[in-house]
């Protein structure tokens, strides 16, 4: 079934069209990732769905049912991990699950027990600030995940991480991915990525944003912590000439 | 990695020891210069004879200083509701806050000289028209504060919460109300020391007693040395109600003390 589909949408901001036509759906189960080049408008995508930004053109629908009716039931990751400075890492975690009315105590009894596998067991009394870039992004996701949504969308997870750490993370992500199997939109310039992790790739062209490819990857999983196989590089290559095709005058 | 040390553990006594050291010389030197130029009590009284001054009538100085602290304190929670309660309503309401906005600016522009003796001639010489003034005087910095604090609350931290399905109402609780804190704190340090001033001046202009009261009597009958026994104290309490306020902040906004680790 179809999770969520956008069809033809296009949004102007303050004269300036951002999102000109975006067509795309993700499918119960799937993880899909939008690929474009900086600026493109794929932060944009992601305010649309949260309801921060209406869409001027085309149709959204989750679930199948548009966007503007009920609960859409996404969680969202923002770019940046937004944790709250004040709040305790397990005050943090459990903010989802509280705004949906949940009482703190089996809010916090539906978090302890993933801790661990989100490497953060015995930091859940330490405030944001105390915890390292890696673990930050963790908290994040964990946040993200436990609210127990149909629709995860995730802005550049690991976008702001070294690339050591980037790549433990996204390795760890996939192990986490496999058990699980969110269903995901994943926002992402990072083409490795992308390739490693979707079973789908959308590429947006610079802004006004298009989609200018839909690419499957049909490479078993796991996929990362061991040689990536010949298909993925040629992908890797091929997706790396789309992008290029889509950089230069763009402002 | 666990548990890292406060930031300022301890350092609190050994950085203020400067600070001590200064204002000691600058006693020992005005000592020093009373004594050898011989100049009259009357002109300026040594710090050695405030302070006999003091304990010689602490009665007296202890009767008057209650009241100023009672307009004090009283005034200046009146305002901190007050504004509290107000910069809600402007946070939830935009128009609102833009219609009142300029009113509040003119209230701060009200010269003290000129309200006092109105706010004590409308309100007579009891607690009311002293607390009325310390409100006004301390009103205004803590409902800027606290609007500027909403206002910086990071937009993404609410563009996560309206993404969970949070109301305004919780966005307003969970978001923008911590992150007007240290807003809230550094408003409430500047006026707490406005406070003190605002009691005594309004004392000054009309009272049955406080150190606004000391003062006033002591200038006329030509006692210097009086006059800065109320000087030191008020000094005091300005200084107290500071610590207290740095206090309650440590407390209320422990997170900032903690140790980055990244
Ligand atoms: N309110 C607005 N008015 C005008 N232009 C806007 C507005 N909001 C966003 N834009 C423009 O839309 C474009 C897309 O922004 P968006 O944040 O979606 O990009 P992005 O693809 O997420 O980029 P990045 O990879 O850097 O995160 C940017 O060029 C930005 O300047
Ligand atoms: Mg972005």
């Amino acid at each position: 079934m179809t999770a969520l589909a956008m069809q033809g949408v296009g949004i102007t901001l303050g004269g300036t069209v951002v999102l000109d036509d975006i067509t795309l759906h993700v499918a119960e189960g799937e993880f899909v990732s939008i690929l474009g080049p900086s600026g493109a408008g794929k932060s944009t995508i992601f305010r649309l769905l949260t309801g921060a930004l209406r869409h001027d053109r085309g149709m959204v629908t989750a679930g199948g049912r548009p966007l503007d009716q009920g609960e859409p039931g996404f969680a969202f990751m923002p770019q940046r991990d937004a944790l709250m400075p004040w709040r305790r890492i397990l005050d943090n975690l459990t903010l989802g699950l509280e705004v949906q009315g949940m009482a703190r105590r089996e809010a916090r009894a539906r978090v302890l027990p993933l801790l661990s596998a989100f490497g953060l067991a015995g930091f859940e009394r330490h405030y944001p600030a105390q915890l390292s870039g890696g673990m930050r992004q963790r908290a994040a996701l964990l946040r993200t995940l436990v609210q127990g949504r149909p629709v995860q969308l995730l802005d550049e997870p690991f976008g702001a991480l070294d690339a050591l750490t980037r790549t433990q993370m996204q390795a760890w992500f996939e192990d986490r991915w496999r058990e699980a199997r969110w269903t995901t939109l994943l926002v992402t310039h990072d083409v490795r990525e992308a390739v490693a992790l979707s079973d789908r790739i959308y590429v947006l062209s610079r802004r006004p944003a298009r989609v200018i490819a839909e690419i499957p990857v049909p490479a078993p999983r796991p996929r990362l912590g061991r040689a990536p196989g010949p298909d993925a590089h040629a992908l890797e290559a091929q997706l790396v000439d789309i992008l290029l095709t889509q950089t230069g005058d763009q402002t | 990695m666990q548990h890292p040390p406060p930031r300022h553990q301890g350092g609190g006594l050994i950085r203020g020891i400067p600070a001590i050291l200064s204002v000691v010389s600058a006693f020992v030197i005005w000592e020093l210069y009373v004594r050898v130029s011989g100049i009259s009590p009357l002109m300026l009284p040594a710090p050695s004879r405030v302070l006999e001054q003091m304990v010689q009538n602490r009665a007296l100085l202890w009767h008057n200083t209650l009241p100023t602290i009672q307009a004090t304190l009283s005034g200046f929670a009146l305002s901190v509701s007050v504004a509290f309660a107000l910069s809600i309503v402007l946070d939830f309401m935009p128009r609102v806050r833009r219609a009142l906005f300029p009113i509040f600016v003119v209230s701060q522009t009200l010269p003290l000289v000129a309200i006092a003796p109105l706010v004590v001639l409308w309100f007579g010489f009891d607690l009311t028209p002293k607390i009325l003034l310390v409100a006004l005087v301390t009103f205004f910095p803590m409902l800027v504060a606290l609007v500027d604090g909403y206002a910086s609350t990071d937009p993404e931290i609410e563009a996560l919460l309206r993404s969970m399905g949070a109301s305004r109402r919780v966005l307003f609780r969970t978001a923008r109300l911590p992150s007007a804190m240290p807003y809230f704190f550094a408003g409430l340090r500047i006026s707490i020391t406005y406070a003190v001033v605002a009691a005594i001046f309004a004392e000054y202009v009309g009272a049955r007693a406080g150190l606004g009261i000391v003062i006033l009597n002591a200038k006329n009958s030509f006692r210097p040395d009086l006059v800065l026994a109320a000087v030191v104290i008020s000094s005091v309490l300005t200084l107290v109600l500071f610590a207290a306020t740095a206090l309650l902040q440590r407390i209320v906004l422990r997170w900032r003390d903690v140790g980055e680790v990244r």
